[in-house]
């Protein structure tokens, strides 16, 4: 049954890396996009938020719990064999996404933001003493400097931010001069999801090594949209969430160098976690598991390794250039309505658009633009201290998918046009 | 007055473009801020009180022309009346935003405030409807801190 679950892509759906990229056909393998949302055709350019869901990841998981559903590990019955073959399987899954080198280094979480904070409260609290700095940028999501000021606070380490430049590039000179021996972490979100700013993650690790600081990169953004090679950025944390790649909520993932990860002290305790227990002392499990209390999200990672199938059968180089694509007209047609101001215009950027208007507030951009059956984030995308960088409490946010079409750009540019027509 | 689908309509368009009485008061009897962590929204609310009623009551805000046209409204709304009248409002528009009644004999020309019934079509944007209300309750009732819509 669990093979199953590697056939879930139907060859008449979605050919490999076919030659001519097919949005008609692709667009077919996710059943939402079919709806009409106030009367209109759904153009769902909220991506950046959470992805929607293609038929083969919603096929696995039905097939799951339909067919071969039960705990994991130590059951000696069918289902609980194939349940942990299928789990197993979504593990080999993720670590070839990632291009990982061994399945132990990646650890199911809930999502970026847990894998973030596992690192902080973990080799955080371990490693960083008083006088140590933590560098992170300015344009990272709230899950990227929350969990950091906490530690901070815990250990008496300092908080260092890079700026951004105009354009929503990060300041490397600023980066070079802030980096110190003090230096103990930089993290850096590889992808901006408010401004789309794709960050030169590989120079920044080298840099920072350079310095002996270790790097953590913030791939919420990123694994959605490019090819992801964990080995060749040599980063030593790397977090993921299954939602924005296609695959359910409730599933993530944090790849971590081997020798971190086993040094390392566990989270949570619990099951699965352990190798022995008595009342005097535990031994800890192995990585990943040390850090995979209580029963995982079973369903979700099985669906995760769906997603990562039907991405796979997309291809990313279809992917990146169709999105590149959409990105260049997307741009260009927002470029021809003069009351669109642009926030992040970086010339190396992911297929997101993120914009103010001066007569109108982004709520009611959202708003309005939702009755024409186009679905926009509007507010400030989990980014504050961004916005306060541009000076403007929110923006209004199109992120696109190989699933969009030129056409909804062509309503996004009518549907704003219409707003403006009203508060001008 | 205000249908499915209609939010953005005139009443709400005009004081949303030319919000009343937005400025600093500069010795209010009553000033609170309140603030929509969601969206960001902020608003000051000052009032001015005699003996038993509200002679005046200011904003300054930034925030959509939803909150912003509520909370022009409110300003207008709220002048002459006694703190208790004005929060009677407030519990008005509570009720309205949740689908209750609008009186039938009304007109959004005559009664503004009524041209607010149209943000409970959005319960995405009915905080942003209460943000300067709520804020207002609280300079009545001498609230310090900050309050939020959540």
């Amino acid at each position: 049954m669990c093979c199953a679950l590697n056939a879930a892509i139907k060859p008449e759906t979605v050919s490999d890396h076919p030659a001519v990229f097919d949005v008609k056909r692709i667009r077919d393998d996710f059943p939402i996009l079919r709806q009409q949302i106030h009367g209109k055709p759904l153009a769902y350019l909220d991506n950046a938020a959470s992805a929607q869901k293609p038929q083969a990841v919603i096929d696995a998981m039905d097939e799951v719990m339909t067919s071969y559903y039960s705990n994991i590990h130590r059951g000696v019955h069918k289902l609980s064999e194939l349940s942990t073959r299928g789990h197993d399987e979504a593990r080999v899954k993720v670590r070839k996404f990632l291009n990982a080198p061994e399945e132990k280094q990646v650890v199911f979480v809930r999502n970026a933001t847990e894998a973030i904070n596992l690192v902080a409260r973990t080799w955080g609290d371990a490693n960083l003493k008083p006088g140590d700095e933590v560098l992170i940028t300015h344009m990272e999501h709230h899950s990227n400097i929350v969990p950091w000021q906490m530690a901070c606070e815990r250990s008496g380490a300092h908080l260092k931010v890079v700026p951004v430049l105009d354009n929503g590039e990060l300041d490397l000179d600023a980066f070079d001069s802030l980096l110190s021996p003090k230096t103990k972490l930089v993290c850096v979100v590889h992808v901006s999801n408010a401004l789309g700013t794709i960050n030169p993650v590989e120079d920044i690790i080298q840099r920072a090594h350079n310095h002996g600081a270790l790097v953590l990169v913030d791939g919420a953004q990123s694994t959605p949209h490019m090819r992801i090679d964990v080995q060749a950025m040599d980063c030593d944390f790397f977090a993921f969430s299954g939602h924005k790649v296609y695959g359910p909520s409730g599933v993530g993932v944090l790849y971590g160098k081997r020798e971190h990860l086993e040094a390392m002290p566990p989270l949570f305790g619990g099951g699965d976690m352990i190798l022995s227990v008595s009342i005097e002392k535990t031994v800890y499990n192995e990585i990943p598991y040390k850090f995979e209390a209580g029963t995982p999200d079973i369903i979700g990672a099985i669906g995760l390794g769906a997603a990562i199938d039907y991405l796979e059968s997309v291809g990313f180089d279809n992917i990146e250039a169709y999105e590149n694509e959409l990105l260049e007209y997307g741009t260009a047609k927002l470029a021809d309505i003069a009351d669109v101001k642009m926030i992040g215009t970086a010339p190396n950027k992911a297929a997101i658009l993120n914009f103010v208007l001066d007569c109108a507030h982004p709520h009611d951009i959202g708003t309005i633009l939702d009755r024409e059956g186009i679905a926009v984030r509007t507010g400030h995308h989990c980014t504050e201290p961004l916005m306060k960088r541009y000076n403007v409490p929110a923006t209004a946010r199109a992120s696109m998918s190989f699933y969009n079409t030129k056409d909804e750009l062509d309503r996004l540019a009518d549907g704003i046009r219409k707003v403006i027509r009203m508060f001008q | 007055m205000a249908g499915p689908g209609d939010l953005y309509q005139s009443v709400i368009l005009d004081h949303a473009r030319n919000p009343r009485n937005c400025f600093v008061l500069e010795t209010p009897s009553r000033v609170a801020n309140g603030y929509n962590p969601l969206c960001g929204d902020r608003c000051t609310v000052y009032v001015q009180l005699d003996d038993r009623r509200i002679q005046q009551v200011s904003f300054e805000h930034e925030g959509c022309a939803i909150s912003t046209a509520s909370a022009s409204i409110m300003t207008e709304a709220a002048a002459g009346k006694t703190p208790d009248e004005a929060l009677k409002l407030l519990d008005e528009l509570h009720q309205v935003l949740s689908g209750g009644s609008v009186p039938s004999d009304c007109d959004d020309a005559s009664q503004p405030f009524y041209a607010l019934a149209g943000v409970r079509e959005y319960p995405m944007r009915v905080k942003c409807a209460l943000l300067a209300w709520k804020t207002l309750q609280a300079a009545l009732n001498g609230q310090q801190e900050t309050i939020t819509t959540e």
